[in-house]
């Protein structure tokens, strides 16, 4: 069980989508973590520069509000190692040739209203709720 | 000044990404869980984020240029074609199976604990992986 935070949720949301609009307004870039994680680490075309900067960014967050502020960030992992660490080579596949992710498709391709990013974000939310589904009720897992 | 705006942008995302929930793999997967548990506060991330980004975007991209970059660099409108439907696929799979997406995974490792690093260098492996089956003309992915 998790609680249901509309109000938490909807601010967070806003500051996703404020943070994706400060990179566009100045670097005129998609905040897509996929791509910038890829582009940052493994590389890429284009300045690696901008890319490392927000990921650190993105990690100093939480950390500080823990470390330095004391708050309390609810966090639970229910997936088994094997599923956790399949799941994340089949993301990494997926989001390469899929060209991106719930960050890159799913917040900035749709708000520009991308026909690519809105097909891959119904197939990908589609997708991850039919998995679950047979992971956690048929399977009986996670 | 660009590393400055990147890092700030950075902490912005990662607090929102904190803030909303979407950091926790068992929350986001509730969403999804609509047969149990089901938690529907990603879907109001979602509707604040597209909100934000899609009033920012019209003000921004109405500009000739960023700030401190030449141009926009948008992705391409292309087809929707195999490739993509393919991957979307892929994703959705293997988000339901670790809980983490990659904007998820990143702020998590700020938290210090084994799995969101564990889920990272997996995923990190499967980038590397089809980049090599699967290259593109474009090279990375991007959006």
């Amino acid at each position: 069980m998790t609680e249901f935070t509309p109000f938490q949720s909807l601010l967070g949301g806003a500051l996703i989508g404020l943070a994706a609009v400060l990179l566009m307004l100045v670097h005129g870039r998609v905040a897509g973590l996929s791509g910038i994680v890829s582009g940052a680490i493994l590389g890429g075309r284009g300045a690696r520069g901008w890319q490392i900067a927000f990921l650190s960014g993105a990690v100093a967050a939480p950390l500080i509000a823990a470390q330095l502020f004391g708050a309390t960030i609810a966090f639970d992992s229910p997936a088994p190692l094997p599923l956790l660490v399949a799941g994340g080579v089949l993301v990494g596949i997926g989001v390469t040739i899929g060209n991106g992710c719930s960050s890159g498709h799913g917040v900035c391709g749709m708000a520009r209203l991308s026909r690519r990013s809105i097909a891959a974000t119904l197939i990908f939310m589609a997708s991850t709720g039919l998995t679950l589904f047979v992971i956690r009720h048929i399977w009986g897992l996670a | 000044m660009r590393l400055v705006s990147a890092i700030l942008a950075g902490l912005i995302f990662g607090a929102g990404i904190a803030i909303s929930g979407m950091i926790n793999p068992a929350k986001v997967l509730n969403f999804f869980d609509i047969a149990g548990h089901w938690d529907p506060s990603l879907g109001f991330v979602m509707a604040g984020a597209l909100a934000v980004t899609a009033l920012g975007y019209r003000l921004v991209l109405a500009r000739p240029a960023p700030l401190l970059a030449k141009r926009f660099d948008l992705p391409a409108r292309g087809a929707i074609d195999a490739r993509l439907i393919a991957g979307a696929v892929l994703f959705g799979a293997g988000w339901a199976m670790a809980g983490f997406c990659p904007g998820g995974s990143i702020p998590a490792i700020g938290l210090l604990r084994a799995e969101p690093a564990v889920f990272v260098i997996s995923m990190l492996a499967g980038m590397a992986l089809a980049r090599r089956i699967a290259p593109t003309a474009q090279g990375a992915a991007r959006a």
